[in-house]
């Protein structure tokens, strides 16, 4: 098989295979299992301001919209849909419970790459390090 | 027409994985086994596709020039390096420009006809909009395609993380907006555009010149909905993807039928790529209009393909070899000595 200017040719098709399938050798050779990050639950609470499931996909349309309601609006009571009323207050309703942004908020955010900006103004429930 | 049937057969593209996964319940075909086969389809054809493009016969220099060449008066006359490139480095920054900046398309130009008093004259002027367009279009994909490099690798490397920071800079709304998915959509929409509105581009506009853009678009608009809108569950979908790079597959049973959507029409677009006009990828380093010094004044080149028992005949030996019948026959000869006896070569 004669190739012109294989060489290079050659050169540019390895680097492109090789980046394409360098997740596939990251995967076999760093992180081998990947398993979905196990939260740490709140000791004594069951239930969230709204189900699992709501909570899990939209938490943070929940939280862009309590941020508007409560500084933009002033409006500061939540009905959730079992007509249930919470404040609106990310440090005293959210982190009564979630008492640790390392244990909770990261474990998902770290492994999906995203930086959500709420720490930009709040303090994180376990404090500064 | 080509328009239609295109965005046609993308809608149909749409609702294989709906039925497939809504109603038929093939998770497992279209979370694994579709992707996997479209992605050792896509590498198997692009390589193939390249190696053959290696294979087969490199004209000696052709490359097209936009500039003035090396002078004999290079003060004059000043050479343009990169558009009338003559070295080998010159080459290689004007392949920088071309891959990096799509230089021939910044050098676009539109003709246009103006009648005046004393008659039509064709005027030239810069036209930027395809390349605007287009470079919208492919750095936009090509961030979005990086930035997916959180769901097949973990821990999430650091330029993945600042690229989600800086498309995210704008802080809009929650899940934050993307600057890359609007890029990605505008870009498309304005390509499409130019090609239905503009007459001459729809003139020769076929169904494969459509059909890659309407997939495309179909792909970015899934990926949004999925995003903004169906708000799926992305770790979910990151042990799925996870599960693919780590050959340890498991699907999850919370994720949304968009996702599927979403990775069949990827996967179809990984299958047709080897095989379309998308292969202007590779092609682009293997232009030879592109990529090749403009020397062949500076240097001999030989037909790579030449046979090497035939040797060179120069005019000289030639009229050595002919001139008593040349003489004969009344041509005119340039050393009037080749009339006389043939030479015993």
């Amino acid at each position: 098989m004669k190739m012109h200017y294989g060489a290079p040719i050659i050169v540019g098709l390895v680097i492109f295979v090789g980046a394409l399938c360098a997740p596939f050798v990251v995967g076999m050779a760093v992180t081998k299992t990947y398993k979905q990050p196990e939260l740490k639950m709140p000791a004594n609470e069951k239930e969230c301001v709204e189900s699992k499931e709501f909570m899990r996909e939209k938490h943070m349309q929940l939280l862009n919209d309590w941020r508007d309601w409560a500084l933009r609006d002033g409006k500061r009571i939540y009905t959730n849909h079992a007509g249930k009323e919470f404040t609106i207050s990310l440090q005293n309703t959210c982190m009564k419970c979630h008492i640790s942004k390392a244990d909770f908020c990261d474990k998902c955010h770290t492994d999906a790459g995203v930086s959500p900006y709420c720490w930009d103004c709040h303090i994180q429930p376990e404090g500064l390090k | 027409m080509n328009a239609l049937y295109s965005l046609l057969f993308v809608f149909l593209l749409v609702l294989i994985p709906l039925f497939g996964v809504d109603a038929a319940h093939m998770k497992t075909i279209f979370g694994v086994c579709i992707p996997i086969t479209a992605f050792i389809i896509f590498l198997l054809g692009f390589i193939y596709k390249v190696v053959n493009w290696g294979r087969s016969a490199v004209p000696f220099r052709i490359p097209t020039t936009g500039g003035q060449f090396k002078s004999f008066d290079p003060v004059l006359f000043k050479q343009n390096k990169y558009d009338c490139p003559q070295t080998g480095a010159q080459t290689f920054v004007r392949m920088v420009l071309e891959v990096f900046a799509f230089r021939s398309l910044f050098r676009n130009t539109e003709a246009s006809l103006h009648e005046t008093k004393g008659g039509p004259v064709v005027a030239y002027k810069s036209s930027k909009w395809l390349w605007l367009f287009a470079i919208t279009f492919h750095y936009s994909f090509f961030i979005i395609a990086l930035r997916h490099l959180r769901l097949f690798l973990e821990p999430v490397p650091f330029f993945v993380n600042g690229l989600e920071f800086v498309d995210g800079l704008l802080q809009i709304g929650a899940p934050t907006m993307y600057l890359a998915d609007i890029g990605l959509v505008a870009g498309v929409l304005l390509l499409l555009g130019r090609r239905m509105i503009n007459p001459r581009v729809n003139y020769i506009s076929y169904v494969s010149d459509y059909f890659p853009l309407f997939l495309i678009l179909a792909i970015a608009l899934s990926g949004v909905y999925m995003r903004y809108f169906a708000m799926v569950d992305v770790i979910a979908i990151k042990e799925l993807t996870m599960g693919l790079v780590t050959f340890n597959y498991h699907i999850p049973e919370t994720i949304d039928v968009s996702f599927f959507v979403h990775v069949f029409l990827v996967s179809v677009l990984m299958v047709y790529f080897p095989f379309s006009k998308l292969m202007h990828l590779p092609g682009v380093f293997l232009s030879p209009t592109r990529n090749m010094p403009n020397d062949t004044r500076a240097k001999h080149h030989v037909n790579p393909w030449n046979d090497p028992n035939i040797k060179a005949h120069s005019y000289a030996d030639y009229e050595k070899h002919f001139g008593p019948a040349m003489a004969e026959a009344g041509l005119p000869l340039d050393n009037p000595e080749n009339a006389g006896a043939e030479e015993k070569a």
